[in-house]
């Protein structure tokens, strides 16, 4: 394996040592991440309606806990002894069966998340990740089909409309999304030389290079070297979780609750888990890929003890609260998306979009191994910019909308250029009847004179008003 | 035989749990008459092979195992089935003449050419080992003989996919009916058509929608108590007329 990351030795463990620890420290670490999970999540739920009602004008939950912090455990509690339905219609042992398809897979994605570099516990020398492997992304991809199936399952096993057509929804959305996702990744992958979590962490390191004779630091995020698949990424991300304004499949003005209308205590509440865990791994993941993993960001990253031992799980959880309050600032802001607009900015916009950035990323990483002369390469470059600006430039412009008011009543009204009736610049205001009725020289046709008499005089109207 | 012996514990284990399942899911798939369920059973099978992959240190065949086959072609068969609805129920009339002695035929000429060429394989075995084909990183490996000892397959099989799709494409491809206006287009033709509001109902005034504006009878005078007293009060110095305002 090549790790491209320089000078940080110190934090870096390779990838080999994962899976020969001993049998107490994974027990640890497996508990810990639930753990994190959990709590984030009854975190997450609490921090949205918070910050939710704040951008509504309103208070939000105030009465658990201190300042209404524990709202969400209450909840949960609750939501645990209520009392459990399973639809006569049902095909029972689907129905069982989905809430778990959807929460494990939630969980097990997350363990091959780095949330922290080397650290000593008990005198054994580990990295502060459940486990890694060569492929870990893609595990984690793994994953994220399988959690499909439960909400399939859940909206098929119901035995009713609604869940059912949830359940399309969120198939067909979570696999369009999934394919620009992929592609938005392969980018990270050219890079990092790797497809395992740890290595790409490591291969963000900050490094330096050289030119004209002196040493620049190089930005080691994949955000700065990468914006394009990073863009790509967090559209999919929350196409992905289902998440607004994506959040078709559970369109609680259309399809009631979707995929889960039908289910009740703590199966709903598996379901509610996965979808909040789902948030938290696809912004851990994004943190990993594109925003250094735990890696402090610039001008702490030359202070010693914040980038080595425990304090970097504080940068690593800051950025994924980060990514968590970008998800609810979504939802307080956009609204939900029309279905066919949804597949069309997935199909014909994102995917098409990282075919191309794919194909550059990978001629600049090629030329730049390959290539030795640096100006051959740049001007190859240039004269390519310059012959795609050129077809460009010589492609026909689109017409503009023809006008559809021929002949349907046009010429009644001033109508300004934009086609919109809006009043001409040399406007003569028509004199009022009120005004008319104060001379007294009011002419109506006989029609009219029943509905509408001379109106009263202006002294009266005032009284009356 | 002397190689089985050699298999570690938790590959062994791995083994004699995932492998029963596997085999216990493909008979349940067959046997079972809902097409969700038989899909189910289909997906136990492709995880427990997934798993057997990682177990024989292939991850990246695991992982494309999940992903490709769990997620992505046997989700397509759930909707698929959930589309068509899964209460049809299948006919059992034979369409095609001699269908099942065929089907039967066939299927035991291709169980024999497996079980031969595995039970060969097995037995002639001189493999590397492991340790030699993952030496450079197992996805190293792959793309390895991915993309030079195998260039020409791989282009062929992607190739017939395209093909495959294009078709399926071109299959269902309908011809565009009537355009349909645009958002955009539905408002300027709303506002140049002189009305953008919308039209009155029948039986109210399109000059008036005052409540104070009286109903016509349909010799046109006015509909006694279609205006509200209070507002048709008589005034001061007035005439008996009522009052309208507008």
């Amino acid at each position: 394996m090549i790790i491209l990351g320089a000078g940080h030795d110190n934090t870096q463990l390779p990838l080999t040592s994962f899976g020969n620890e001993p049998f107490w420290l994974t027990i640890g670490k497996a508990v810990f991440v639930f753990v994190l999970l959990v709590v984030l999540t009854l975190f997450s739920i609490v921090f949205e309606r918070k910050i939710v009602s704040y951008m509504q004008q309103r208070v939000g939950p105030n009465r658990v806990g201190p300042r209404g912090y524990l709202q969400s455990l209450a909840d949960g509690l609750k939501l645990a002894l209520k009392e459990e339905i399973i639809p006569q219609l049902a095909d029972k042992p689907v129905y069982v069966l989905a809430p778990i398809l959807s929460a494990v897979p939630a969980f097990l994605a997350f363990s091959v998340i780095p949330f922290g570099p080397k650290v000593s516990i008990a005198g054994h020398q580990t990295a502060l990740q459940l486990t890694d492997l060569p492929v870990g992304v893609l595990f984690i991809f793994a994953m994220s089909s399988i959690g499909v199936f439960g909400l399939v399952l859940a909206g098929w096993s119901s035995g009713s409309t609604y869940p059912l057509l949830g359940g399309l929804r969120s198939a067909a959305q979570v696999i369009s999304y999934e394919i620009a996702m992929g592609l938005s990744l392969v980018a990270v992958f050219l890079y990092a030389g790797s497809l395992s979590t740890s290595e790409i962490v490591a291969a963000q390191s900050p490094s330096t290079f050289h030119l004209l004779g002196s040493t620049f630091p190089r930005p080691g995020w994949f955000i700065v070297t990468l914006p394009v698949s990073f863009v790509i990424y967090v559209i999919a991300m929350v196409g992905e979780t289902n998440r607004a304004p994506f959040d078709l499949p559970e369109a609680e003005s259309e399809l009631v609750g979707g995929f889960h209308t039908e289910y009740t205590s703590l199966k709903f509440a598996m379901f509610f888990l996965a979808e909040y865990i789902n948030m938290i791994t696809v912004s851990a993941l994004a943190v990993t890929l594109f925003l250094g993993g735990w890696q402090a960001p610039f001008p702490f990253s030359r202070v010693e003890w914040m980038t080595t031992g425990w304090f970097p799980l504080v940068w690593f959880l800051l950025k994924v609260v980060g990514f968590i309050f970008f998800f609810i600032w979504l939802r307080g802001t956009l609204p939900r998306m029309r279905y066919d607009q949804f597949m069309k900015l997935g199909w014909k916009g994102l995917v098409p979009i990282s075919l191309v950035w794919i194909l550059l990323v990978a001629a600049i990483r090629t030329a730049s191994l390959e290539v030795a002369d640096r100006r051959t390469l740049l001007m190859v470059v240039f004269g390519i910019f310059l012959a795609v600006m050129v077809v460009f430039y010589l492609l026909p412009q689109p017409e503009p909308d023809p006008s559809p008011a021929e002949g349907s009543g046009l010429e009644l009204l001033p109508v300004s250029e934009g086609g919109f009736p809006t009043p001409p610049l040399d406007l003569v205001v028509p004199p009022t009847p009120r005004s008319l009725a104060g001379v007294g020289a009011v002419t109506t046709g006989p029609a009219t004179s029943t509905a509408l008499p001379p109106p009263p005089p202006a002294t009266e109207e005032i009284g009356r008003g | 035989m002397s190689t089985l012996a050699s298999v570690p514990t938790g590959e062994a284990v791995t083994f004699w749990v995932l492998g029963p399942f596997a085999v216990i899911a493909a008979v349940m798939m067959v046997l079972s008459r809902n097409a969700v369920h038989a899909a189910l059973f289909l997906a136990g099978v492709m995880l427990s092979l997934a798993g057997l992959y990682a177990a024989q240190d292939a991850p990246f065949l695991a992982a494309v195992q999940v992903i490709v086959y769990t997620g992505a072609v046997l989700m397509l068969f759930l909707f698929v089935l959930m589309l068509v609805g899964v209460d049809s129920s299948d006919s059992l009339v034979e369409t095609l003449r001699g269908q099942r002695v065929a089907a039967f035929v066939l299927g035991l000429g291709f169980a024999v050419l497996l079980i031969s060429a595995l039970a060969s394989g097995v037995g002639s075995g001189d493999g590397v080992g492991l340790e030699e084909a993952n030496a450079e990183g197992n996805v190293i490996g792959i793309a390895r003989l991915l993309f030079t000892k195998y260039v020409f397959a791989f282009e062929i099989t992607s190739a017939l996919l395209i093909t495959a799709a294009l078709g399926a494409m071109v299959l269902a491809h309908k011809e565009k009916g009537p355009t349909h206006l645009n958002q955009r287009q539905l408002s300027r033709a709303r506002f140049a058509s002189g009305h953008p509001h919308p039209l009155p109902g029948p039986g109210v005034f399109a000059t008036h929608d005052s409540t104070a504006t009286a109903a016509l009878l349909p010799d046109g005078s006015e509909a006694p108590g279609s205006v509200d007293p209070a507002l048709s009060e008589p005034h001061i110095g007035d005439s008996g007329q009522s009052v309208h305002h507008r």
